[in-house]
């Protein structure tokens, strides 16, 4: 191959020059720019010793079929030493919508587990002590009714709503601007998110109301910069409507976590994750004024790219997967998940979840790269890209200001267009063989089957049924009534989770309460960009 | 010369991963054809109306989801039902080979599986429309 010929890019497409030394780091300052792990602006970690105190947290994302299903999914998962639960959801859940209704069709327990009534988290929870174990839930638009839900199931297990730990997910921007799975326009789903922060920060001081998430747009296509910055400005905009809402900086910002991608380019990863928590520290100690230092530490889980994974050679996967995990671990983050070989193809096998999980125990407790933090601290061209991926982040933050913030950004199209622009030219990029992908269009080779999880057809027919009968069995008067006080709730300006808790307690669907608010709020259509 | 061939990409189904179905319609308006895309979570009723009334000669539908065998069969008795036979379907995402062999069946012109090139599909769909009309 013409290597000379050849422009050295990262994936994002970054020019990278053909050396770096002290040349491109004029006036660096380790001891005030960089400073020491554990301390401001924390870009070496957000403690002092990193992985030598503790690993980071393996948490693999897994949902399908029937609750019942999922949750023996979770003890397997548990035994074979995972530290924390992440629950995936189906598209109907996750688009409000309970497994009997139309749009479902088809859709029930495919893309994740299905969950309709707090009838079924209670299911998918049996047997897991909601004390001790630390839940992630991947949840958007109808955060606030299954957070709620599992509130109740934690309550009935007899845990102290202090004691339970884990996190929704909850970033409506994300997914106006790349992963779609809206229902209410954006104000409105603004209130409910800062609903359950303003609930969160009274009532449940170990679990994160909200994790900032970057993955998603970078999934879509978006270059590293402008998942990291598009993420930070959402971030920028939750803290905002958090103020307005009277909460002290302090009480609720050591809540937000973050969660950003791991893509292929190993150096531009490590420089983003580094860079991100630079960014925030300054933004919340300068913009907002923050003073503790836990408000300053932005902490982050990650997940390896799921769409760098091919379906051409996929046991390739494997190899990929770790390389991510591994720019994950060196940028220092909080937990990981790390996806399975065959998720090219479909939700991954119990054989495949568990050499994902071996992977990330390697690195753990094999590679030694946990043996001090930010080993590549002071590398001339990490510290370089470092400092590049800021400035070009920060140059995203004063455009999406001067638009009036993210919120008016995403009305004019502007990060969607920006994604679509940046997907677009990587599609190209592969397409003329700029960039190589092995397997797909570079050392192609026949491809032998694998072994794929098969989703059980009958979960629709099983959450339906369960379904009528918890309508036959519940008392649908006290239904009606919850739901009716929600409505007024929503109209008015309080704190809606209250009264979400009240209903899911009274075993209103999900689809119940979403359809309420959808009276009261409306529905998101978006103007498409091409 | 021909009038460019038009196309409707539409997305069916809950999911809102787009990226594909916006990839594809941009290097099918860069081949020159008109394309139209629909948005999200389209039924197929919505869908085979959308088609009809663009009077396009070829539907894309973009499904990551594992939907496709709801949804992808009652396209296909729409388009029977409004007389629309002649209107060419592929099916672009993630689609089992199996799956793929069964909506061939059901008259899907071809499905095209991750990692598919651009350059292909744009080259089908010139030559299954240049049959379709001699």
């Amino acid at each position: 191959m013409a290597v000379a010929e050849k422009q050295h890019t990262t994936i994002s497409g970054v020019p990278i020059e053909p050396l770096y030394g002290p040349e491109q780091l004029p006036g660096f300052d380790p001891q005030g720019q960089l400073a020491r792990p554990g301390e401001f602006p924390y870009t070496r970690g957000i403690h002092q010793s990193m992985y030598r105190g503790r690993l980071w947290t393996m948490r693999q994302f897994s949902g399908f079929a029937t609750p019942e299903e999922t949750n023996r999914r979770y003890h397997y998962l548990l035994e074979q030493g995972q530290t924390g639960l992440s629950v995936a959801f189906d598209l109907p859940t996750l688009m409000g919508y309970d497994a009997d209704h139309a749009l479902s069709e088809g859709e029930v327990g495919k893309c994740g587990a299905s969950i309709s009534s707090l009838e079924d988290m209670e299911i998918l929870f049996r047997g897991i002590p909601l004390g001790d174990v630390t839940v992630s839930m991947t949840i958007n638009s109808p955060a606030a009714v299954l957070w709620a839900m599992y509130l109740a199931v934690a309550e009935q297990q007899g845990v102290d709503w202090k004691a339970v730990s884990g996190t929704l997910q909850n970033d409506i921007l994300k997914e106006y601007i790349a992963q779609k799975e809206y229902i209410f326009p954006p104000r409105p789903s603004m209130r409910l998110v800062t609903d359950t922060i303003e609930f969160g920060t009274r009532h449940t001081p170990r679990f994160n109301p909200i994790s900032i998430s970057g993955y998603h747009i970078r999934e879509a296509g978006s270059t590293a910069v402008q998942e990291l910055a598009f993420t930070l400005r959402d971030g920028i905009e939750y803290v905002e409507w958090a103020l307005e809402r009277g909460l002290p900086i302090d009480e609720f910002a050591p809540r937000l976590s973050f969660f950003f991608n791991a893509h292929n380019d190993f150096f531009e990863e490590i420089a983003k994750y580094r860079a991100a928590r630079k960014l925030w520290a300054y933004a919340m100690r300068d913009r907002f004024g923050a003073k503790e230092e836990r408000s300053l530490k932005l902490r982050f889980h990650s997940q390896t790219a799921g769409c760098s994974l091919t379906w051409q050679q996929p046991y390739n996967n494997v190899v990929r997967t770790a390389v991510q995990a591994l720019a994950a671990v060196l940028g220092g983050t909080q937990s990981l998940h790390t996806n399975s070989l065959d998720e090219a193809y479909a939700l991954p096998s119990e054989q495949a979840v568990t050499i994902a999980l071996r992977t990330q125990q390697i690195l753990g407790y094999e590679s030694g790269v946990t043996n001090t933090p930010d080993p590549l601290g002071g590398s001339y061209f990490v510290e370089r890209m470092t400092l590049d991926t800021e400035q070009a982040a920060l140059e995203y933050f004063r455009r999406i200001d001067e638009m009036g913030g993210m919120i008016a950004a995403i009305e004019k199209g502007f990060p969607q267009s920006e994604i679509a622009n940046a997907s677009y030219q990587y599609q190209r990029a592969v397409e003329s063989r700029e960039k190589l992908v092995v397997g797909v269009n570079a050392f192609q080779q026949e491809d032998q089957p694998i072994e794929l999880l098969q989703i059980d057809q009958a979960a629709e027919a099983h959450q339906k049924t369960k379904l009528a009968a918890l309508h036959a069995r519940r008392d649908n008067g006290r239904v009606r009534k919850t739901l009716d006080t929600l409505r007024r709730a929503a109209e008015g300006t309080e704190n809606t989770m209250p009264f979400i808790l009240d209903a899911v307690r009274a075993y209103a669907t999900l689809g119940e309460i979403c359809d309420a608010l959808r009276e009261v709020f409306g529905s998101y259509q978006e103007t498409a960009h091409v | 010369m021909n009038p460019p061939i038009r196309v409707l990409v539409a997305k069916p189904g809950l999911d809102g991963h787009d990226r594909g179905a916006k990839v594809i319609a941009r290097a099918l308006r860069d081949a020159g054809m008109e394309v139209i895309y629909t948005g999200l979570r389209q039924t197929p009723e919505m869908i085979v109306t959308a088609a009809l009334q663009e009077d396009v000669q070829v539907i894309g539908l973009s499904i990551l989801s594992g939907a496709h065998n709801a949804i992808v069969p009652r396209v296909m008795d729409l388009l029977r039902e409004k007389d629309m036979t002649d209107v060419k379907v592929i099916v672009g995402g993630i689609v089992p080979d199996e799956d793929a062999a069964a909506l061939k069946q059901l008259g899907v012109a071809a499905v095209f599986q991750p990692g598919a090139s651009l350059d292909a599909i744009v080259e089908f769909i010139r030559k299954s429309v240049l049959v379709a009309q001699p």
